[in-house]
């Protein structure tokens, strides 16, 4: 077997294992980086939850709270956002050509698109810290000013977590040799950018959306 | 081809823990999950005899009905170190212990499936232990609301310090909660993954069943906790308003998240004790586990179910009829997977050739408490007699009886069965009947006369009281001196028998299972070949073998 096959054979056997839960596991003892993205797996859907109690409360302040907006605030602007929301979701599609470019040994190709996942979340970022000081109320204002200020504050820190996993990750691929394998890395990061777009979907769905 | 080369790499992918005689390994960041567990274990025991002294220092002021021992304020803080300690310092870390050193070999495992994350993981425990104990140190002494934490009285800040002892409180639980849930995803990972050859999910003993399922419950549960934490330390340090209601907050949402992970935990807590019960009954019965199947799979519906239950610790917080209602529903449902495991035990246990060593004794001592426990439980999952005995000494004796009952009294038979295994010596069986006697003694004196107190109204978490609640209190105050005092003759065993204990055999209880099969205690990776399994567990008067390579699974200990 060459090693291109060993490698898209224990690809294949590492995502049939992530799906069902009954696998036998004992063929793969040592298979170090199937350990890895099923623990990262459990790791997020884990993560997920404190967005989700996020969410719960925000649900309860918005649906029972006496005074929700703070004095003087009619509600948000929705236009920036929305370009915002459109540029980071559109980052899914562009990671996952990086990581096809990476599967087909291409690297050139993956730091291109993966690069430019980066720029189109640090776009977001910095939409984010536009929108965030244009804003006449604060973090103290009221429950509303709280959690806008900490869901998407929250949200905020794992969008610059991604890109620093993803810089991380950009600077391995000069490494030669370092991406052969495939690489649980660029799996991991990839899959944690899809998660916090998905979300980033929700929230804003929440935030903006239902007004 | 591959097993071998594969083989050959994780050996060295992995440091070796020093010689097995070594004792300096306990202090090094080994990455050897039965050196990990045993510094869990021995970490989180100290912290339980810290957690004691706090216990005896309340139960010394509750002796008088005056408030004549401590100043009130030291009173409060008390009972919030003791809960707090003995929760995250004692029960989580301990049974997490355990775990660690178990699960592995159980299920034919070389290590756990991230060594260097659970090195990590332990090391949090004895930080955040430091940061709570330093919380005495703080102006204004350590936090006073409770092990709850509940706001607006946790939201006080009397001394105006950003650096109060409620902070280091939300701390120390952040740094607990991170390092369980690195604990949950290697545990999970593991148990899903790493099995041996053969180890199908139901031929792995009930022990790892119950492990996998309590893992799952800080999975879901712990992040709802991180959030409310979260958003409390906002409210004290940033001055948000989530919780505070002369600020438009909601209090009672914090109710919510903390309770939607904290009720759970309990089941994080005692799943891994019947998960010890159903190992060890079938040893000293000589019996199968009655009913194997359905035990482990009712492990999974109590994680199931325990994440809808968590309201009925609101039932006096403004709760709707509707949900109370509700909740108490669920509340009185988890009570058929648990019982079914209690009848599964009862049964296992039933025409058994009986050996009362002294694991056995704890074990039947925690099955009986639990019993209790469960009785009183379901009292109080009724709506109408909760309400009534809410904040009451009725709930402090109920979930005493769990915790101290059920799950101290687990551990310390899972202290003493695995003892052998652990430190390849014997323990003293006389020291350790005295240990049970004063145990379970102590337990009864203890916490017995708290549920009298509460049905006539005594209330929790006060330092004085009317004097017709003196002569209960007086008898829980013997107890819990009793209690303290039980644990001497266990240190003295558990250290003594390690230095100087006979030497044991690979599987001095006769006992089947993986881990009883390498020796005592196991090497550095546990199993030489991997075991090819080949039966279901508690083969007990079957004389099956269990895994098919039995004598190739270890090597001399000279030769490596």
């Amino acid at each position: 077997m060459n090693p291109a096959e060993v490698n898209a054979s224990s690809d294949a056997q590492i995502s049939s294992e992530v799906m069902s839960d009954l696998p036998m596991a004992a063929d793969h003892h040592h298979d170090e980086a199937g350990n890895s993205m099923f623990g990262f797996i459990v790791f997020l859907l884990s993560e997920s939850v404190i967005f989700l109690s996020f969410f719960a409360g925000y649900i309860v302040y918005k649906t029972t709270a006496l005074d929700w907006l703070p004095s003087g605030v009619t509600g948000l602007e929705i236009r920036e956002p929305a370009i915002n929301t459109v540029v980071l979701v559109s980052s899914s599609f562009v990671i996952y050509f990086a990581e096809r470019f990476l599967h087909a040994k291409n690297l050139w190709g993956f730091r291109f698109f993966w690069l430019l996942t980066m720029a189109m979340g640090s776009y977001f970022l910095y939409g984010q810290a536009v929108e965030w000081r244009s804003l006449e109320f604060g973090f103290t204002d009221g429950v509303f000013g709280g959690s806008f200020y900490l869901l998407t504050g929250f949200h905020g820190l794992h969008v610059l977590t991604g890109i620093l996993l993803q810089t991380l990750m950009l600077g391995r691929s000069f490494i030669p040799g370092n991406y052969d394998g495939g690489e649980f890395g660029v799996a991991a990061t990839s899959l944690f950018w899809h998660f916090v777009d998905v979300i980033w979907i929700i929230l804003f769905v929440l935030i903006y959306v239902w007004q | 081809m591959t097993n071998l080369s594969v083989d050959a790499t994780a050996q060295v992918g992995q440091p070796l823990p020093g010689a097995p005689n070594n004792w300096k390994r306990f202090f090094s960041f080994s990455t050897d999950h039965k050196v990990i567990g045993i510094q869990y274990l021995v970490t989180s025991f100290f912290f339980f005899l810290v957690g004691g002294v706090f216990a005896m220092i309340i139960r010394g002021e509750l002796i008088t009905p005056e408030a004549d021992l401590l100043d009130r304020t030291v009173y409060n803080a008390m009972f919030t170190m003791h809960g707090t300690v003995m929760l995250f310092l004692w029960t989580f870390p301990s049974l997490v212990g355990l775990s660690n050193y178990l699960v592995p070999l159980m299920i034919g495992a070389k290590d756990m499936a991230f060594p260097r994350l659970n090195a990590a993981a332990f090391w949090m425990v004895p930080v955040f232990g430091v940061i709570l104990m330093a919380s005495f140190l703080v102006p204004g002494g350590p936090s006073q609301s409770g092990w709850w934490a509940y706001p607006p009285v946790s939201l006080q800040n009397p001394t105006g310090n950003f650096i109060n002892g409620q902070v280091l409180w939300i701390l120390a639980v952040a740094i607990s909660g991170v390092s369980s849930i690195m604990g949950a995803i290697n545990f999970v990972t593991t148990i899903v993954r790493m099995r041996a050859p053969g180890m199908t999910w139901f031929r792995m003993p009930a022990f790892v069943w119950t492990v996998f399922a309590a893992q799952i419950i800080q999975l879901f549960g712990l992040p709802a906790l991180t959030a409310g934490a979260v958003m409390l330390l906002l409210d004290i340090t940033v001055g948000t308003s989530f919780f505070d209601p002369a600020k438009g907050g909601d209090p009672v949402l914090f109710q919510h998240l903390f309770w939607f992970y904290s009720h759970p935990a309990v089941y994080v807590i005692i799943l891994p004790i019947f998960g010890i019960f159903s190992e060890i009954f079938p040893v000293y019965a000589r019996k199968p586990l009655f009913g194997y199947k359905v035990v482990a799979v009712s492990s999974l519906i109590i994680t199931g179910l325990s994440g809808i239950v968590w309201v009925h610790h609101m039932f006096a917080s403004g709760t709707p009829g509707w949900m109370r209602m509700v909740f108490m529903a669920t509340t009185m449902l988890i009570s058929v997977p648990t019982g079914i495991k209690v009848f599964a035990w009862v049964a296992t246990i039933w025409g058994g050739k009986l050996r009362l060593t002294t694991p056995m004794l704890f074990a039947l001592g925690g099955l009986t408490m639990f019993v209790f426990a469960g009785v009183t439980g379901i009292m109080l999952a009724s709506a109408p007699f909760d309400i009534h005995v809410n904040n009451t000494y009725f709930v402090v004796g109920h979930f005493h009886y769990v915790i101290y009952g059920a799950v101290v009294m687990g551990m310390y038979a899972a202290f003493y069965h695995w003892f052998p295994k652990m430190t390849g010596r014997m323990y003293s069986e006389g020291l350790g009947k005295l240990h049970f006697a004063l145990t379970l003694l102590g337990t009864n004196l203890n916490f017995l006369p708290m549920h009298p107190l509460g049905l006539q109204g005594m209330p929790r978490r006060v330092a004085s009281y009317d004097p017709e609640f003196a002569f209960w209190n007086v008898v829980a105050s013997i107890g819990a001196f009793l209690l303290g005092m039980s644990t001497l003759p266990f240190i003295l065993n558990m250290i003594g028998s390690w230095v100087q204990g006979e030497k044991a055999d690979k599987n001095p209880w006769r006992a089947i299972g993986l881990e009883w099969l390498v020796s005592s205690p196991p090497t550095p990776e546990n199993f030489e070949e991997l075991p090819i399994v080949v039966a279901e567990p508690y083969g007990y008067g079957k004389s099956e073998p269990l895994v098919a390579n039995a004598d190739k699974l270890e090597v001399a200990h000279e030769s490596r």
